[in-house]
């Protein structure tokens, strides 16, 4: 098997490839960008590595043009990301997030689709008080965003809870197992001692990446059948956990999903992971880092849009990989278990666990807290967190959990969760509680169109035209983002918008109710009216004509509206 | 153009005789009455034959070999000047001496030799005051020698003193005051009584012009016949006449818009530079100089005349209970405006002075207000003056029974506002760039709006316009050398001038290096034209900039502390000939920087303080540290 960190059938590195090469592992000149005080911002190859350490240069796009005017460059300001394996905080560390958030960024927090957390508008002269107080409060930013391996994602499961403890278990020691081992983390914003190094040193620097990493994101989530909540066909190795009897035996393995594509190039697509098999618990770490290193090796070095893991499997097909997979284990996979997924949404409201504790599952809309007239979500979490022994676990649905929550607390927690305005959003309708919505504007450089700030508005009008249809308590899943990178996992949505430019979507319809199918275009770059338009017909038909507890995506294809997408390679089709 | 007994030499019967037959003149009878009157003189006076002008010393010189002490024909005129005023009024007043066939020496305090002082027969000294009571940058170490003991006696001279100033500060014409009692004490003649110039100061200064000259001309009646006659003998006495005997703007002979006649300006673009969230407003403003012919150069700063906000005129004509309509007087020549436009236009509302309420406790019979002002009361009265308006008056010492016009003419006459231009002419033909900062406050009870700022915030639009004119600043200029290296020290709206400078350095493609320093409250918002200083140093035209945000830090930083960490650096530069230029806040900014200034030389240059300030005094006097502050 070859060490060579560029494929000798690949064209030459792309731009990212030298930048990352030459940085020193992640070092380039971040510490001079960061004492740069006439702007605020940094050079664009700093900020390439930026991601490496969890963060992105930002500017708020709404002021790009006034600002322009008035003679002053670009709000510029970092996006600082901070990775949890399964999103498992304690309350202290909430506590210190809330603290950052409102002391450096702007007054609230971000829960992502991946269980992390983000904070917006941070100033560069601000960012390594922010960094060195996640670091002193045993999170981490590192490898948050980048060319490598990606907060692992774990079910939070509420309701058996020891099955979900030991599958977090492992969540935790892949994440620790494939995270950077380089110093310059810790060199750079948290003035650890220059460690010496040369491109020589490659090995013990980063022994499973290599000097210039990997040639794309990577992604790996764990779900807990018969939850499928973190979209593990999404990931680009998805991890299914096999139990009997409340013991667990150890994971299927499916590899080659992804949700990115570009708008008008059909290259690329949405994919779903294929399960490939199944291994024991303790040979997962190894299943792991074996799949990181083949990704390593033969992803695309030359076109980023081409570089993820999905289309590294799908030049080469399903079977060359197994085989490169079970050379470098050495050992072959068995079969793959049987286990059943009912959905990939989130249950609301209180559960009591196997180890009887409490766990509160709150409806945080679009994963957004922050402190509003009516309802004074981020004061109420920080009230609770005060308070609490338990944990926070956030979902996969930018949810909340507040989780083992004693019987002493439960009652006091509750009282607080009323008196903030905090819900289990059990009173709205089943499609909210069932929608995502990206961030897009005005913080994400690479948004379109709107996605946090308008899906309310859309919701609201598709729920009045539910409601006419008696189907308010029906739930569909329902996502939008504010471009084709997906990062609401649009394309598993029964109904999907994903941005073309402002105030436009294209959109998508027929995925399955349990994340195991693809949805696929059905109108193409329309506004709030077509939208609306188009669904009241078909909801309405919905409601007269649907099977017993058959969902609307399974609905549409039935009724001949949309084709099924068997696989991401017809996605376009 | 009228003889007068005032303008000429002649008494009243000549003046009549003269003014009845020159209009009737011929060209060429006039031509050859002047060359009959040169011919009579040159066989009179056979030294005083030569036509040119230089003609008159000499015909002088000739006058009198052997009289007694002859009063001088030679005047020194003196001035100190921070921001040019006083400058620009001795230069008027020595081309109308020389119209007059004076020998005149012009110059600046700073320029001066001061043990010339002794061979001065009559001197002439206008200035200004500055900071809270002291002299301007370029009179300093002038009034400081006067002061000192080396200071020679003056048995011997004559000396006038035209003192500018502004009553709303608390040492009114201080400097100008200094000087006319110090040249007294060291036994100096007063020529005629000084003059104590508020911001409207034209006709005091037109007053006191023709009291210094005709004085002047008093003494010289012996000579006067022979200078007149070598003065005609120029050939031309039309264009003699038309130099010497029109006074306009008190004593500048100025063509074209100039402060007494401002040019209209069209507003050609109104922003403000501070970003969302900003507690301050800076407006950036554009105007269009188009077909004016006024020209300027980076330093100079601009003379707005604004307009007093119509809500305030309101209010007080209502509390008066005035009628806008009636018309009261705008000048001392009796034109009249209705009362809400000369209150708009022409009368200052928004500033109080002692001047102002001793004339105003005469046309009142409220005992509070007499009793403020007497004797004993100075403290208390200074603090009323401070941050109150003309309605503040009149309501705290009602009532009033006196009408508008009675009452309108003990108001000043409103200052133009100065602004330091922010652009250069070579970048922006005709236009001018101006930095204006808002001044909003509340102050006993009431918001307080700047007068010039707000209007400038509030209601004045692209395609309006406003009287300006040029003020030049001779004492805020660009090293005569491209090469010379330049430390620019500009916080806040300080920093205009130096996009001036920077814009004209980029244009003439200069190679001096230049070094800025800059500061406000927070780097988000109030980085004042943050996006040119960025292209100027990716070009060159900017070595390097250094910046302090007072408010984004626990602790406040300012541009004398970034100085200070690189005192190095800026002592090598320094060293290297650097020109050193500070604008802006003249309360405590200039101050701080002038003091760190010291400590650099101090800490780098292993000087003492005496040491160091001699350094900077020196500095001052060969221009290498020039000062824009407000
Ligand atoms: C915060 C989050 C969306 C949310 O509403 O929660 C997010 C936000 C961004 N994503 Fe994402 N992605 C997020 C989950 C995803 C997902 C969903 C998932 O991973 O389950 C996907 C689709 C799955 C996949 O990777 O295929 C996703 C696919 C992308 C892509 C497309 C990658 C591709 O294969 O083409 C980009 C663009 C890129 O990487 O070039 C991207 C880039 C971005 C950036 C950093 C935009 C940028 O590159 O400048 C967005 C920052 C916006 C902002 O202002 O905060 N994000 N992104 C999610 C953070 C996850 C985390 O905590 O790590
Ligand atoms: C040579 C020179 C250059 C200048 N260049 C500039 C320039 O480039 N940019 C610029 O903005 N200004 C500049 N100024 C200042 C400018 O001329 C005006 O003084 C300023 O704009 C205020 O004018 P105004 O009519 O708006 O306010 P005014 O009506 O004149 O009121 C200003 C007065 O209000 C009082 N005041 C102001 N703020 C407060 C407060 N917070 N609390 C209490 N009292 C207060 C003070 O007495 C102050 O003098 C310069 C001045 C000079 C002499
Ligand atoms: C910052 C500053 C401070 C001033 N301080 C005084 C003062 O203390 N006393 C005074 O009578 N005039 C004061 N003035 C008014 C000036 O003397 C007046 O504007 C004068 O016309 C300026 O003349 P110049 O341009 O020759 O310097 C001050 C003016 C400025 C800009
Ligand atoms: S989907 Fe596009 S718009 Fe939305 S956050 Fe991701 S990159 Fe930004």
């Amino acid at each position: 098997m070859t060490q060579n960190p560029i494929p000798p059938q690949s064209a030459p590195p792309s731009e990212v490839e030298h930048i990352k090469r030459r940085s020193n592992y992640l070092r380039g000149t971040l510490t001079e960008s960061l004492e740069e005080l006439i702007s605020g911002s940094i050079s664009e190859d700093d900020n390439r590595l930026m991601k490496f350490h969890g963060s992105y240069m930002q500017d708020d796009r709404d002021l790009r043009n006034e600002r322009h005017r008035q003679k002053l460059e670009p709000a510029y300001q970092f996006m600082l990301r901070v990775r949890a394996a399964g999103g498992i905080v304690t309350p202290e560390q909430w506590l210190v997030m809330d603290g950052i958030a409102r002391k450096y960024a702007n007054d609230s927090i971000r829960l992502t689709t991946r269980q992390s957390f983000q904070l917006h508008g941070i100033l560069k002269w601000n960012m390594k008080k922010s960094i060195r107080e996640i670091h002193d409060t045993l999170l981490t930013t590192l490898a948050a965003c980048g060319d490598v391996n990606r907060n692992v994602m774990c079910n939070p499961n509420p309701y058996q809870s020891e099955v979900h403890s030991e599958v977090y278990q492992w969540a935790d020691r892949i994440s620790e197992h494939l995270s950077p081992r380089t110093a310059a983390y810790h060199e750079i914003w948290l003035d650890g001692e220059k460690v010496l190094d040369s491109q020589e040193q490659g090995k013990e620097q980063e022994p499973i990446y290599g000097p210039v990493y990997l040639p794309r994101k990577f992604k790996i989530g764990i779900a807990v059948p018969p939850s499928n909540d973190v979209d593990v066909y999404s990931q680009d190795l998805g991890l299914i956990a096999i139990y009997e009897a409340g013991r667990l035996q150890g994971f299927n393995i499916a590899v080659g999903g992804g949700m990115g594509m570009t708008h008008g190039d059909p290259k690329t697509y949405p994919q779903l992971a294929r399960v490939i098999g199944f291994c024991s618990a303790e040979q997962i770490i190894d299943v792991a880092e074996k799949t990181v290193m083949i990704q390593r090796d033969y992803g695309d070095r030359s076109v980023r849009k081409h570089a993820r893991f999905k289309y590294t499997i799908d030049d080469r097909g399903i079977e060359w990989f197994i085989n490169e997979l079970q050379e470098r284990l050495g050992w072959k996979l068995e079969e793959a278990r049987p286990y059943h997924f009912d959905d990939n949404g989130d249950r609301y409201g209180w559960v009591k666990g196997t180890n009887g504790k409490w766990y509160l599952t709150l409806f945080i809309q679009n994963g957004r807290i922050k402190d509003e007239d009516n309802n004074q979500l981020m004061t109420g979490l920080r009230e609770i967190a005060k308070i609490h022994t338990g944990d926070f676990r956030l979902t996969a649905n930018q949810n909340l959990i507040i989780g083992n929550v004693t019987n002493q607390k439960k009652a006091k927690i509750e009282q607080l969760a009323k008196n903030y305005g905090l819900t289990d959003g059990l009173h709205h309708s089943a499609l909210k509680r069932s929608s995502m919505a990206c961030v897009a504007l005005p913080t994400c450089g690479l948004a379109m169109a709107e996605a946090e700030r308008y899906f309310p508005t859309l919701l609201g009008k598709i729920e009045t035209i539910l409601e006419g249809a008696a189907l308010r308590e029906e739930e569909i899943i329902i996502r939008m983002t504010g471009c084709p990178n997906g990062c609401a996992r649009p394309a598993l949505g029964e109904i999907a918008f994903i941005g073309k430019a402002p105030g436009k979507y294209n959109m998508y319809l027929g995925a399955g109710f349990a994340g195991e199918r693809l949805n696929k275009l059905y109108r193409e770059n329309i506004g709030e009216e077509e939208i609306l338009e188009t669904l009241r017909p078909m909801i309405y038909r919905y409601a007269q004509e649907r099977l017993a507890g058959e969902h609307f995506g399974d609905f549409v294809i039935r009724a001949g509206i949309i084709k099924a997408v068997q696989s991401g390679l017809d996605f376009h089709e | 153009m009228q003889l007068q007994v005032t303008n000429s030499p002649f008494n009243q019967e000549q003046v009549e005789l003269l003014n009845r037959l020159l209009p009737v003149l011929s060209g060429s009878q006039q031509i050859w009455l002047s060359g009959y009157l040169a011919a009579l003189n040159s066989t009179a006076l056979p030294a005083a034959n030569s036509p040119i002008p230089h003609a008159v010393p000499a015909a002088v010189a000739a006058l009198s070999p052997s009289s007694q002490p002859e009063p001088s024909r030679e005047v020194t005129v003196l001035f100190g000047s921070q921001t040019g005023n006083a400058q620009r009024l001795a230069s008027g007043l020595s081309k109308k001496l020389e119209g007059l066939g004076f020998q005149v020496i012009l110059s600046s305090m700073s320029d001066f030799k001061p043990n010339n002082l002794k061979k001065i027969r009559n001197l002439l000294v206008l200035v200004s005051t500055h900071g809270e009571g002291v002299p301007p940058d370029n009179a300093l170490p002038f009034y400081e020698f006067l002061n000192s003991r080396k200071a020679p006696r003056l048995e011997g001279l004559q000396f006038s003193v035209l003192a500018l100033g502004d009553s709303s500060y608390e040492f009114f014409c201080q400097t100008g005051k200094d000087f006319d009692r110090r040249l007294e004490e060291l036994g100096g003649k007063r020529l005629c009584q000084r003059t104590d110039c508020d911001v409207d100061y034209d006709e005091s200064v037109a007053e006191w012009s023709e009291r210094v000259l005709s004085t002047l001309r008093g003494m010289m009646e012996v000579s006067a016949a022979a200078a007149v006659g070598s003065t005609l003998a120029i050939g031309n006495p039309i264009e003699a006449q038309a130099s010497s005997l029109v006074p306009v703007d008190g004593l500048l002979v100025e063509e074209g818009y100039s402060r007494t006649n401002p040019f209209k300006a069209e507003v050609l673009e109104n922003l403000n530079l501070n970003g969302r969230g900003s507690d301050r407003e800076t407006r950036h403003l554009e105007l269009s100089l188009e077909g004016s012919n006024l020209q300027y150069e980076p330093g100079d700063s601009l003379g707005i005349y604004p307009q007093n906000h119509p809500e305030l005129v309101d209010t007080l004509i209502e509390t008066m209970g005035w009628n806008p309509e009636d018309p009261v007087p705008v000048n001392k020549k009796g034109d009249k405006l209705p009362l809400r436009e000369a209150l708009l236009d022409t009368y200052e509302i928004t500033v109080l002075t002692k001047p102002l309420l001793e004339q105003a406790v005469r046309v009142s019979s409220n005992k509070a207000l007499r009793e403020l002002l007497e004797p004993g009361h100075e403290q208390e009265l200074r603090a009323y003056l401070k941050e109150r308006d003309l309605l503040d008056l009149v309501k705290d010492f009602s009532p009033w029974e006196v009408s508008a016009d009675n009452f309108v003419p003990l108001l000043r006459r409103i200052p133009a506002r100065l602004y330091s231009i922010a652009s250069s002419p070579k970048a922006n033909p005709d236009e001018v760039h101006l930095t204006i900062r808002t001044v909003r406050y509340h102050a006993h009870g009431r918001d307080r709006y700047g007068v010039a700022s707000v209007q400038t915030a509030e209601r004045l639009h692209p395609g309006d316009s406003i009287s300006v004119y040029i003020h030049p600043n001779p004492n805020f200029k660009l090293p005569p050398d491209p090469n010379i290296p330049i430390i620019m020290i500009g916080p806040g709206t300080g920093v205009a001038p130096f996009r001036a400078f920077l814009e004209e350095r980029g244009e003439t493609g200069a190679e001096g290096k230049t070094w800025l320093f800059f500061g406000d409250q927070h780097f988000v918002t109030d980085f004042l034209y943050q996006i040119n200083w960025q292209r100027w140093l990716k070009d060159g035209v900017l070595t390097r900039m250094d910046v302090a945000f007072s408010r984004d830090t626990d602790k406040k930083v300012y541009v004398q502390h970034r100085m200070l960490e690189k005192s190095q650096e800026l002592f090598q530069w320094l060293k290297a000939g650097a020109y050193v230029y500070v604008c802006g806040d003249e309360k405590h900014m200039a101050h701080d920087v002038h003091a760190a200034l010291g400590l650099i030389l101090e800490r780098e240059g292993g000087m003492g303080p005496e040491e160091a300030g001699a350094y900077l005094a020196e500095m001052q006097q060969q221009k290498r540290y020039q000062r824009d502050i407000y």
